[in-house]
């Protein structure tokens, strides 16, 4: 019995990338609450730092370059969920819901 | 192709299930009704996340990913779910047009665009490397190439801090037990 190295081909880390990207952008239309389209904003970063650490390994000439990328991308999403959060708390202080619809009340 | 019982079979075998875990994991995080559901789908499919970061030879960068996502990343989102206490999602009702098939729709398309482009470009590999891409690697460029963008994503996190206060802070102070 054999079967393919998988771990060791750019190809198959880069639909794995496309795959959560697609995902989350699929969460971010779908989903109703901020919480869920938080979520799924944070499946699309995952997406894309797979796609750095991928080429990191694969095609960089400096192999570092990808690490301390995704560390900086793992930081700015950190402080974008403490703002986002914060603010679903304050949204849903003044509407009594978190559903994206209901805050609307710029809307005519 | 290697054979199934030796050291690189095996490894495959594990790659598989771990990215087995990230899809099943992201899917329970965009498909469940409940947000602690999500939450917890997003914490397995970070943990998915964190496997294919160590078959990529960056042991460190999983390791920070199970320490900021699934530990810190997480839990701050289940806080703000139990102080907000939404209600489960009703799917039913007022809907955009977006809601349903058409989104589904566009994030097969988007997957299928990235494929094909990742599969058709033709990738050049690197004639040489500058260094192997370890941990003290890492730690040199942060401290000399990068120190800047170091220093700024410091202050950033700080000025994150500082704000998420504010915010969450405001509606307390100004009306109190209002309802």
């Amino acid at each position: 019995m054999s079967i393919p190295a998988f771990g060791d081909s750019l190809i198959i880390y880069l639909i794995i990338a496309a795959m959560l990207f697609g995902i989350g952008f699929y969460g971010l239309v779908h989903r109703r609450t901020l919480i869920g389209m938080l979520i799924a904003g944070e499946l699309i970063l995952a997406g894309a730092s797979i796609n750095f650490m991928a080429f990191n390994r694969f095609l960089a000439p400096d192999p570092t370059v990808g690490q301390v990328f995704t560390l900086f991308i793992m930081g700015i999403a950190a402080a974008e969920a403490a703002i986002a959060l914060s603010i679903i708390i304050a949204v849903y202080r003044n509407f009594r819901s978190i559903d994206a619809e209901d805050v609307a009340e710029l809307k005519g | 192709m290697v054979p199934l019982f030796s050291a690189e079979g095996l490894s495959s075998l594990v790659f598989i299930f771990i990215v087995m875990t990230t899809v099943l994991g992201a899917v329970i995080a965009t498909h469940s009704e409940r947000l602690t559901r999500a939450v917890t789908g997003l914490a397995i499919c970070f943990i998915g996340v964190a496997g294919i970061y160590y078959y990529l030879n960056s042991p460190f960068v999983a390791l920070m990913e199970m320490l900021i996502y699934v530990g810190a990343v997480c839990v701050t989102i289940v806080f703000a779910v139990m102080l907000a206490d939404p209600n489960p999602e009703s799917e039913a009702g007022k809907g955009s047009i977006f809601a349903g098939p058409l989104s589904f729709a566009l994030g097969i398309l988007l997957f299928w665009g990235l494929s094909a482009l990742a599969g058709k470009t033709a990738w050049v590999p690197p004639s040489a490397r500058v260094n192997d891409g370890s941990l003290e690697e890492v730690g040199r460029s942060l401290l000399t190439n990068y120190s800047m963008a170091f220093e700024l994503i410091s202050i950033v996190l700080l000025l994150a801090i500082i704000g998420a206060l504010v915010l969450a802070r405001q509606g307390r102070t100004r009306t109190g037990g209002e309802s």
